[in-house]
């Protein structure tokens, strides 16, 4: 506490600099978070580097090695560290590469999700009346649908794919955010500093954008970690069944679709891609624990 | 209370409304070919593609469609497969008792281990039980359940030999359904060893369609229960010298259970969203599975019925919710 209760008043620069050490300072504390932060900042690692790590391409076919064990069960071979699949690829290489597509999933969705979520739930909670309640009974009724189910049929007519897959997760998401934006720019809405700046001769749009929204970041930040990990999690389902991203695209889910026939005959195929899903998601997850107790005022120091 | 259900049973028309504009409006609008997608097929004739338009009232203006949908799903009518030729409604009454059954189940299987476990957890704050059980609880949350029910069947059924790899009972048992729960059906017929086929089909399912809304309330039931040991009256308990089992038990958990009754009412939605996924992976003869050969087979018809049926089953079963919760809840009424 020492060196934040300094009695000169510090610059903007240095003000922000504390903050962000503030923040990292009650992040910290949460050692499953930090454990979270490193491993999903490795999976960010593995993504951008896939070509050079990746022993093999994603889909280069061994013709000769069809389900080959891993290396350390017998039949293994160190060509293919964790075996291969039912058409002779390299499981590794196809994991590797399959961040690249988990991640981009994550950044696509929520990118989509937030931007409409966050601009529908503000333009509600800044002007209320008809446009509020008109804006929350359409987000209503997308909740009024079991998610996975309305992500399948959408998908289902727009055509299988990685894309529609996207959009259509990102539309069942949008709620979410569009619920805590309005709640928050209502709460704030009738703090002094904004009527300060609305005297000062404000717009709509600045007042909104400008002077209410950087205050209710916190609970958007963590909104967006959660929606990052469901993100992953509902297009592998959807990859899963058959209707997200197309064989022979590695995208994990998409690798578990055919492997059900394989339970018996070889467990890796299975193993493997739901483990770097699950993997993923819990660092995702446990960053997004130690972002609320960080962000939440009313958790601190409880 | 009267007000607040009427005020409540207000809101109903217009999610209502929005819904059977989203199920008649998918088809309608995002499909290329309405038509096709209606009647699930991909090539046809410029006959009988006329005649089925008219047959599916195309022809008419679009409201007058819409209004005709609404009309008929409120009598029950919500359309005809025409691959099957059989009404929507009743494949998915036939089918809703097993979805019905394996979500008992889970969420028996959820609430009796996820209660417990966070109530010790949030007892023993900080002590090595309380961090794995959260460890173990973030863990399931963060779960993609179509592979973990993979996996247990490796484990359990395949290596193990313990549970069966699906279905919802052996195929020697046999018997008219009566309720369409295995599980009772059976015990009516007096069936003991279809009982028991029965209840081990139900295992891993359960498991699987469970773990999530586990992770939520053990999660739930732990915060609930740290928050309410905090409070005046549990001190006052306390210092009154009554036991801590008692002071846990009554004082803390009744007021602890509200928040975590409203999770486990919001686990609704939740768990047909995981019964889609449960039901592919055990073969499972249910709502999801249904909804997914539908998807597969492109008979959108059944597609369209049966979102709207779940949706409105959903909705249904919030409303219900809420009430529960107001009448157990009376600060909620006054809002």
């Amino acid at each position: 506490m020492t060196e934040i209760a300094s009695p000169v008043p510090p610059k903007t620069g240095n003000l922000r600099w504390a903050a962000l050490r503030e923040f990292w300072r009650y992040f910290s504390v949460n050692k499953g978070a930090v454990i979270g932060l490193w491993v999903f900042v490795v999976t960010v690692l593995i993504a951008i580097f896939a070509p050079v790590l990746a022993p093999h391409s994603a889909e280069q076919v061994f013709s000769k090695s069809i389900l080959v064990p891993p290396v350390w069960q017998q039949g293994g071979s160190s060509m293919f560290i964790l075996g291969t699949d039912a058409v002779g690829r390299d499981i590794l290489s196809r994991l590797i590469h399959g961040a690249r597509f988990s991640l981009a999933i994550g950044l696509v969705v929520v990118t989509i999700a937030m931007i409409s979520g966050v601009t529908l739930g503000v333009i509600a909670g800044y002007f209320r009346g008809w446009v509020d309640a008109a804006i929350m009974r359409v987000m209503d009724i997308i909740l009024a649908f079991p998610s996975l189910l309305l992500a399948l049929v959408l998908v289902s007519i727009l055509g299988k794919g990685l894309f529609n897959a996207m959009l259509a997760i990102a539309l069942v998401l949008q709620p979410h955010f569009a619920r805590l934006a309005r709640a928050a720019v209502m709460s704030e809405k009738t703090r002094e500093y904004v009527t300060s700046a609305k005297v000062a001769g404000a717009g709509h749009i600045r007042l909104m954008l400008v002077t209410i929204l950087p205050n209710c970041l916190g609970p958007l930040i963590v909104q967006a970690t959660l929606s990052f990990s469901n993100a992953i999690l509902e297009a592998a389902a959807l990859g899963f069944l058959g209707l997200g991203a197309q064989p022979p695209t590695p995208e994990w889910g998409t690798m578990l679709s055919g492997a059900r026939d394989l339970i018996t005959r070889a467990w890796w195929v299975v193993t493997m891609p739901g483990l770097a899903i699950l993997v993923t998601v819990l660092a995702i997850n446990l960053v997004g624990d130690g972002l609320r107790d960080a962000l939440d005022p009313k958790l601190k120091r409880s | 209370m009267l007000r607040y259900i009427l005020h409540r049973l207000a809101l109903i028309v217009p999610t209502f409304i929005g819904i059977t504009l989203v199920a008649f409006g998918l088809v309608r609008l995002l499909g290329s070919d309405p038509v096709a997608l209606l009647a699930g097929e991909r090539v046809m004739s410029p006959e009988r593609h006329a005649l089925l338009s008219e047959q599916f009232g195309f022809n008419r203006p679009i409201w007058e469609q819409y209004l005709d949908f609404v009309l008929s799903a409120l009598q029950g009518d919500f359309g005809i497969s025409i691959r099957t030729k059989t009404a929507v409604l009743d494949q998915f009454l036939t089918l809703f008792p097993a979805t019905v059954e394996l979500a008992l189940f889970a969420m028996l299987f959820a609430i009796l281990i996820g209660i417990p476990a966070g109530i010790f957890a949030a007892v023993k704050r900080g002590s090595w039980f309380d961090q794995v059980t959260m460890g173990a609880a973030l863990v399931g949350y963060s779960m993609p359940i179509f592979w973990w029910g993979l996996l247990l069947i490796i484990v359990v059924s395949g290596m193990l030999g313990w549970t069966p790899v699906s279905g919802r009972i052996g195929l020697q048992f046999f018997f008219r359904p009566i309720t369409g729960f295995m599980t009772i059906d059976s015990l009516i017929h007096g069936n003991w060893p279809a009982f028991v086929s029965a209840l081990r089909h139900l295992i891993l399912p359960s498991i699987v369609l469970g773990t999530i809304p586990l992770a939520i309330i053990a999660r739930q039931t732990r915060s609930a229960m740290l928050e309410v040991l905090g409070e005046d009256y549990v001190r006052t308990a306390r210092s009154k010298g009554l036991s801590p089992r008692r002071v846990i038990g009554i004082h803390a958990f009744r007021n602890a259970l509200i928040p975590v009754i409203t999770t486990i009412g919001l686990q609704v939605g939740m768990l047909m969203a995981g019964a889609i996924l449960t039901e592919t992976i055990f073969s499972w003869p249910g709502i999801g599975k249904w909804m997914i050969e539908a998807i597969g087979r492109r008979d959108y018809a059944t597609v369209q019925g049966g979102l709207l049926i779940v949706a409105l089953v959903v909705m249904v079963v919030n409303l219900f919710v809420d009430v529960l919760y107001a009448l157990v809840n009376p600060r909620i009424r006054v809002q």
